[in-house]
């Protein structure tokens, strides 16, 4: 059959199993909108306050089912305006599909009204981009954009479509769902080098990443983990997919890590690393990074291999499969010692967090013992991040919603709207008045749709994260993070059409939590923090694990 | 670390913006390209680039990774210096003269180069070979005057029946 450009977009999208789109329209996306109009029942279009606050919806959406989010924006601004939003998701690995509009091909070049190259600006924060010259590959090419964004290693694709792509017509034909490209399985003599490594350990530590996410792979980790007595951890982006109190998983190793789980991955003499990339933030000082152990790294990207830390194993495959095989083969072990050693790392951690005087973990605790565990918890960027990481409990996969590798303020109320759309639940936002500041506007969205989204926004009027550094490394200076702003926050939740709440300490909260929470549609709680609480234990920039910032040292330099 | 002189073939769509990409994920990643040439294919889908640079064996491993990442790159090989046939070309402009023109002559004919162009102030010699060759000319002229020079950069193909398609030891 003939359709116009326009409605083999939206055909092909229904086609891929697309059932929500989040976006902004335009001049040069009128003609894909008018045709949404037509399926607007199978398809249901978020209209965000801004771009990026769009894009940031489509990712949380992502994130929070695997399935690829979608996202509209005109040519021009619209684009440009998507840039964070698509930064965000690349540094991520997550699977979003961003179409664009441009002028018409006769105008490309001629710098016309909202023009950009946005192919070319978006070259270094995509997996891949498209731009439509012809009709007759429009179909084919967003198909191929689903399979790029969804297999192995996951990313964002964009689709420049120009104006009159959208108007032509052309045969379309529907075709099914792309499937992903499978990973190629390893080769049975890499299985018995890491049988072979894992029989000479005696400190075994696995350390897993987003990419462990993506896979799906938490039981198979906590398998290996049994039968070898290996301790767990795991970076940022590897949080929610093994429950937070299984005894084996000693929480986020890194920068603002747990202390066992950064101390025993110091300690080990075995690092099994699945889907992580070992990130600055994770591993601080590469030369000295986890010297004691040999490593072995699966990823779903080759190029993940040897990249940051020299490995004694590399291997890019099916990581599930691996997991599954190596548990199989290996020898079981039991290691008291190492058990031993991290009991008395456990004890001491928890020594130094036996205080029910610190009102973020008090607030973090009080979310997570009310809210249901599949609620997606999304964050913004800075200490409500890493509190959150380190404190809340999480349960169910899939439902820790924060950007890790771009660390973008204002990512996470994009997000959590996102996540509400994809699973029909309400969702938490847990944020500072700094990142809320960021992309407020979507609370606009929020309202529009009645999204059942809870944002508790950690209210220390400075910018926490970064006069902590000051506060530790540059005399108590603090250049440009104090937020004297005033802002009323309730009266802004009530003048967008949310609820607004104020809670001045941990009992305050406790009170107007439950109501925040229990209301069908956004709701915003501004509670005080303290604006010298820190994030701890903390690595020193460029410092190694045993050198630690904890709790005795920082209290000395506090207020 | 020890640096490497590095030959790397690299069969790519013949598509618009295919040559930005592979330089794009150079520059984003800090390798520096020695030099780089682009052309037709006995394939009319593909185009060749052949790029050389120095680098140590970790970086060499991580540009090979990440061009083989990239949606429009189809192979990519490292040529080994020895086991591949490699050449240049260079354009060059020397200052011509009375006292000068039979020692440039008798030079462009040590280095079996080709005058292609002559007039009185000035010769154009035409020299193809591997680039220690070409440098060698230069170093070579150098003293008449070079007024204007330009190189293609290496084109490089395996020895014997190998194609960019055989197993390679890097593959």
């Amino acid at each position: 059959m003939k359709l116009t450009g326009a409605q083999i977009v939206i055909e092909t999208l229904l086609e891929q199993g697309v059932d929500t789109v989040f976006g902004f329209p335009g001049a040069t996306v009128i003609d894909i909108y008018d045709k949404l109009y037509d399926r607007s029942n199978e398809i249901k279009h978020v209209l965000a306050a801004h771009e990026q606050g769009a894009a940031h919806m489509a990712d949380g959406y992502a994130r929070s089912t695997g399935k690829p989010g979608v996202v509209i924006a005109t040519s021009g601004p619209g684009a440009t305006n998507l840039v964070t939003g698509i930064a965000t998701a690349f540094l991520d690995s997550v699977p979003v599909i961003a179409i664009t509009g441009n002028v018409s091909n006769s105008m490309i070049g001629r710098d016309a009204f909202q023009e950009i190259d946005i192919t070319g600006v978006t070259l270094p924060i995509t997996k891949h981009n498209f731009f439509v010259r012809d009709i007759k590959v429009l179909a084919d090419t967003i198909r191929e954009a689903f399979k790029i964004a969804t297999s192995g290693r996951p990313g964002p694709v964009l689709i420049d479509i120009p104006n009159d792509i959208q108007i032509g017509t052309c045969d379309y034909k529907p075709l099914k769902k792309v499937i992903p490209a499978k990973p190629a399985k390893a080769d049975d003599l890499t299985i018995a080098k890491a049988v072979e490594l894992i029989a000479e350990c005696k400190r075994p530590y696995i350390y897993f990443g987003g990419g462990a996410v993506r896979a799906g792979c938490g039981a198979e980790i906590l398998a290996l983990a049994d039968k070898i007595d290996a301790f767990v951890g795991c970076s940022m982006m590897g949080l929610s997919e093994i429950p937070s109190t299984h005894p084996r998983f000693l929480g986020m190793q890194g920068m603002h890590g747990h202390f066992a789980s950064s101390v025993a991955l110091a300690k080990s003499d075995l690092m099994i690393a699945v889907g992580v990339r070992f990130s600055d933030r994770a591993t601080g000082k590469t030369d000295r990074y986890a010297l004691n152990s040999k490593k072995i790294h699966i990823d779903a990207d080759f190029a993940e291999i040897g990249k940051n830390v020299s490995v004694d194993l590399g291997v890019c495959c099916n990581i599930k499969d691996f997991l599954a095989r190596l548990t199989d083969a290996v020898e079981a072990k039991k290691l008291p010692d190492w058990e031993e050693k991290i009991k008395s790392l456990r004890t001491r951690e928890s020594d130094a967090y036996d205080d029910d005087t610190f009102v973020p973990r008090e607030v973090i605790l009080e979310v997570a013992s009310k809210v249901k565990p599949d609620t997606r918890i999304a964050t913004d960027v800075g200490q409500h991040q890493m509190w959150t990481a380190q404190f809340y409990n999480f349960r169910k996969k899939h439902t820790w919603l924060s950007s890790g590798g771009l660390g973008t303020m204002g990512f996470g109320l994009g997000a959590a709207i996102g996540a509400s759309f994809a699973t029909g639940k309400p969702s938490v936002l847990i944020t500072g008045d700094g990142s809320f500041g960021m992309s407020l506007n979507e609370l606009a969205t929020a309202v529009t749709y009645n999204v059942p989204v809870t944002v508790v926004i950690f209210n220390n009027r400075t910018l926490g994260m970064v006069r902590q550094w000051q506060t530790l490394f540059y005399d108590k200076r603090y250049s440009g993070t104090t937020l004297e702003r005033g802002t009323d926050f309730v009266k802004l939740a009530e003048a967008f059409g949310a609820k607004g709440y104020r809670a001045d300490d941990i009992d305050g909260f406790r009170k107007v939590f439950d109501e925040a929470y229990a209301y069908n549609g956004p709701a915003v709680i501004d509670m005080k923090i303290d604006p010298d609480s820190m994030v701890l234990p903390m690595l020193r920039p460029g410092g190694t694990f045993d050198n630690l910032v904890t709790w005795k040292e920082a209290e000395n330099e506090e207020g | 670390m020890k640096k490497d002189k590095i030959i790397i073939a690299i069969y790519v769509d013949n598509q618009y913006g295919v040559l930005s990409r592979v330089t794009a994920m150079f520059t984003r990643r800090g390798f520096n390209i020695d030099s780089l040439t682009v052309g037709e294919t006995e394939s009319p889908a593909y185009s060749r680039i052949t790029i050389t640079l120095s680098a140590a064996k970790t970086d060499k491993d991580q540009v090979v990774s990440q061009l083989r990442k990239l949606y429009n790159v189809k192979k990519v090989v490292v040529l080994s210096n020895e086991e591949c046939i490699k050449r240049e070309l260079m354009l060059i402009k020397v200052r011509n003269g009375e006292d000068v023109r039979e020692r440039i002559i008798e030079t462009a004919n040590i280095f079996r180069a080709k005058i292609i162009d002559l007039g009185e102030e000035a010769i154009s010699i035409e020299v193809t070979g591997d680039s220690q060759k070409i440098d060698g000319f230069i170093q070579n002229v150098k003293a008449f005057g070079i007024i204007e020079m330009c190189r293609t950069g290496i084109v490089a193909l395996d020895r014997g029946s190998t194609t960019i398609w055989s197993d390679h030891d890097d593959d």
